[in-house]
């Protein structure tokens, strides 16, 4: 099954059989793995969510979630010690001294009550009992080396005073502390946008490369697999299905799921542009500032913030318009005030030729705007069915009765691919794709004349972002509305949009087809974003190896 | 900080304003005439007339309200009609034997039943678990004046370990003040002990879920380590939350196992001063429980940023 690209000469880490099932004789979530690591190599596990991949990376420090545990014919062999049968005297051992761990979420993988100087210390005063002053100076050194500005300050602060990406600056710092023999990071830059992922995983290179430590890094995406690790263990269901040097496993795929992996990657659609004006216009937006409003209590001044600075953007019926930046950008902000979820400071917003400071001047309009949220997991009430999730945007028209609303619900749910029998579901029994899906019928199912995606598809494996995508841009083709496509991921974009905007700082920088925009950037800063995006097959473009089954 | 703490004293003191004015309302509304009732079925129109002009009642509501809220501001609670002393010094020795005995109970409640939720917790579905919910729901259930008089039962009649009637201040003696809060105080923890352990454990379950709990044992640290530092603080606000409404509600009086125990406290001064009809004591005593409410939910909330940094920001 094996194809024995990964099993090296004396390895570091080599793992056997690793079989983890819930309970004694439960499901098997991860299946006869086998994979070596030599020492100062980097290799990938990649693979979708429920495929294993982070159940067996938390197998190797013994740290799996109860009830899940790995059969007694399985091995992890490190440094001499076989890790699943030793102690758990001798494994805290190995934590952190020999093996680090970084984290998905930056946002709860730090204690929110322990300042960050407390934090880095404790692994250096329980593994290499030094004292207190030799202790700071470790740590100052470690983050001044990643560039944190006054570090000093930054010991005694609490993680809640930093953005995501500099969380998991300050966490990679925290782990290579330590200068463990291996790093073991858990989808390190899932939750951060391009920018900073590229930042971050440049980061996590330079301080291993310098200390030596190998990398086991566990991720979903294969474009930056393909920038930033040579060896990669592809996995489906719990197995390896293919394992190799990541130019050659991602380049000439032989497994069918790595293939299906590969074809999901962000490309560019094949049906073409719609161009810039094939529709009259359906939002207007002219000259929009929204301030966030500083507060004035008691003892507490927050200052005013400005969130969009006089922004000017059109979107016609049957186009999309993606609206692309980093999160702070205001991109978001302005995609809510759009449909009336925030209030702008001045300027003007038309909808569909009406004229209007405020949403509320297009009361009694607001079912012919929608917007699907990011995160599909809070967007839906959970104790509402399916169906009535659906149904309930089509009681705002009291022109309409049960049957006919019955009977759009059931055409909704063809529409967008949900089987009728997920009607009498609650959303916790959907998976996150299917939950997406939901959302999507939400907001198309009256029929809306402008609809607001606000990064719909960045909380979803690559498989199931590509058919979200191509389910967007089919509904468009059907009902013609305008969409407004709100993302930091390239990507995404380029899969989805007519047009493209980009935001930096609360102002379009650059707004253009999106083929101008992508292939010929006037603006610095997209250039920045288009250099971060990890697309797989500028990857290998650059090595002038274009793959056959990635070529557009 | 400052910031912070200055902010919740200011917003404290709204609460204790609309409280005196619901206070003094309430007894106001109520039916029949405080004049009358002081001076009974027998008393002919004219003497109540007298009593209402003395006792201030002839005069508006608001200019009633302005005059006693501006008496009590400067410490004048005024006197009971029943025992004609002054009420602060008659609320302030009830007071002093409540609090001992809720302050000791509630801290000892807290000592057992804090670390029990967590180690259940920690030990989620395991024996240990199972015996702690099965205690503390068995003590969630039982009244708290029956466990007294059970206790009263068997430790003061049966066995004559202990005095059952009458309280002794602790300035008159360690020894002999402690053997008679001695019952008070274990009742009072056996009752209070089941909800501060099955929130301590419900608030553990939910952090030990959390990746910075996974994070502190990827770097190898102990599980009593990984407990003590990272999951207690974080498990431990929610529960102080729940400890500040128990002493809360229990410093306003413990009416029933001060009757039980025939203890001299807030909550039988209360009690008696109703019945009484003696409004001066009554109004006091409300307004003081209010404050000491407000006083206690105060302190947690200036305690809160000490576990949970992002409070104060």
């Amino acid at each position: 099954m094996m194809d024995g690209t990964t099993f090296v000469r004396n390895p570091m880490l080599s793992v056997r059989d690793l079989t983890i099932t819930i309970g004694a004789s439960g499901k098997r979530i991860v299946d006869t793995l086998s994979f070596d690591l030599a020492s100062g190599d980097m290799m990938a596990l990649v693979g979708e969510s429920g495929s294993g991949k982070t159940m067996a990376a938390r197998a190797i420090l013994g740290l799996l979630p109860q009830p899940l545990m790995a059969t007694p014919e399985s091995r992890i062999l490190f440094k001499d010690n076989d890790l699943t049968r030793i102690e758990p005297r001798a494994m805290r051992k190995i934590r952190g001294a020999e093996i680090g761990m970084v984290f998905q979420e930056p946002m709860v993988s730090l204690n929110p009550a322990v300042t960050i100087g407390e934090q880095m210390a404790e692994g250096l005063r329980l593994h290499h009992k030094l004292d207190k002053a030799e202790i700071r100076d470790r740590s100052l050194a470690m983050l001044e080396r990643i560039r944190i500005k006054e570090p000093a300050k930054c010991l005694a602060a609490y993680p809640h005073e930093f953005s995501g990406g500099m969380r998991q600056r300050i966490m990679l710092a925290s782990v290579m502390l330590l200068k463990p023999r291996l790093l073991i990071a858990d989808e390190p830059t899932t939750a951060l946008d391009t920018l900073v992922q590229r930042d971050v995983l440049d980061l996590m290179v330079e301080l291993t490369q310098a200390n030596g430590t190998a990398v086991l890094l566990i991720s979903h995406d294969l474009g930056m697999v393909s920038h930033y690790i040579p060896n990669v263990v592809v996995m489906s269901d719990g197995k390896a299905v293919e394992s190799g040097a990541s130019s050659e496993v991602l380049r000439e795929p032989k497994h069918d799921y790595t293939r299906r992996l590969l074809d999901a990657l962000p490309r560019r659609s094949a049906g073409g542009m719609r161009g810039g004006d094939c529709g009259k216009p359906v939002v207007e937006v002219r000259n929009v500032v929204i301030d966030y409003p500083g507060r004035n209590r008691f003892f507490s001044r927050t200052e005013a913030k400005r969130a969009v600075h006089g922004v000017d953007l059109t979107v016609r019926s049957g186009e999309t318009l993606a609206l692309v930046g980093a999160s702070g950008s205001g991109k978001t902000t302005l995609g809510r005030a759009i449909v009336g979820l925030v209030k702008p400071t001045s300027g003007q917003i038309a909808f569909l030729g009406a004229e209007g400071h405020a949403p509320a001047d297009h009361r009694g309009r607001h079912h012919e705007m929608q917007i699907v949220f990011q995160d599909p997991y809070s967007s839906l009430d959970p104790r509402q069915r399916i169906a009535d999730i659906i149904a309930e945007p089509l009681k705002l028209d009291k022109s309409m009765n049960a049957a006919e609303r019955e009977r759009r619900v059931e055409q909704v749910f063809a529409e967008v691919g949900l089987s009728p029998d997920f009607r009498r579901r609650f959303p916790h029994q959907l998976s996150g794709g299917q939950r997406q899906r939901v959302a999507i019928a939400r907001a198309i199912v009256g029929r809306p004349a402008f609809v607001v995606a606000d990064e719909p598809v960045s909380a979803l494996d690559m498989t199931v972002q590509k058919q979200i995508l191509l389910l967007i841009r089919e509904l468009q083709a059907r009902h013609n509305f305008a969409c407004l496509f709100v993302s930091h991921d390239l990507g995404a974009v380029e899969q989805v949009a007519d047009r493209i905007a980009v935001m930096q700082d609360g102002r379009i920088v650059e707004i253009g087809d999106r083929d101008d925009v992508i292939d010929r950037p006037q603006h610095p800063y997209t250039r920045q974003l288009l250099e971060a995006a990890m697309l797989i097959d500028r990857r290998f473009a650059e090595t002038g190896q274009l793959p056959q089954a990635m070529a557009r | 900080m400052t910031r912070f703490i200055l902010t919740r004293i200011a917003s404290a003191i709204p609460t204790l304003i609309l409280v005196s004015i619901a206070v003094f309302g309430l007894l106001r509304f109520i039916p029949g005439d405080p004049a009358a009732l002081m001076l009974g079925d027998l008393a002919k129109p004219g003497q109540v007339e007298a009593m209402r002009v003395q006792m201030g009642l002839d005069k508006p509501v608001v200019a009633q309200y302005l005059i006693w809220i501006g008496n009590v501001l400067t410490g004048d609670f005024g006197t009971s009609i029943s025992t004609g002393q002054d009420v602060l010094p008659l609320m302030l020795n009830a007071f002093s034997v409540s609090a001992t005995i809720v302050l000791v109970g509630v801290f000892i409640a807290a000592l057992i039943a804090v670390p029990a939720g967590m180690l259940a917790a920690w030990r989620q579905n395991s024996l240990g678990d199972v015996g702690v919910i099965a205690v503390s729901t068995i003590l969630l259930s039982i009244p708290s004046f029956w466990l007294g008089l059970m206790l009263l039962l068997a430790f003061g009649l049966h066995l004559g370990w202990l005095p059952v009637i009458g309280y002794v201040p602790f300035s008159q003696g360690f020894w002999p003040a402690l053997v008679y809060i001695v019952l008070p105080v274990t009742t009072l923890v056996l009752s209070e002990a089941g909800p501060i352990a099955r929130m301590a454990r419900a608030s553990t379950i939910e952090v030990a879920r959390l990746e910075y709990i996974t994070h502190a044992r990827a770097k190898g640290l102990s599980e009593a380590a990984v407990m003590w530092r990272h999951a207690f603080k974080n498990a431990f606000a929610p529960t102080l939350t729940l400890i500040g409404f128990v002493l809360g509600s229990l410093l306003g009086g413990i009416a029933v196992i001060e009757t039980v125990f025939t203890l001299p406290g807030l909550g039988r001064l209360l009690v008696d001063a109703i019945y009484a009809r003696d409004y001066p004591v009554v109004q006091g005593t409300m307004l003081f429980v209010a404050a000491i409410y407000v006083v206690v939910n105060l302190v947690v909330d200036l305690l809160y940023p000490f576990l949970d940094p992002r409070v104060a920001a």
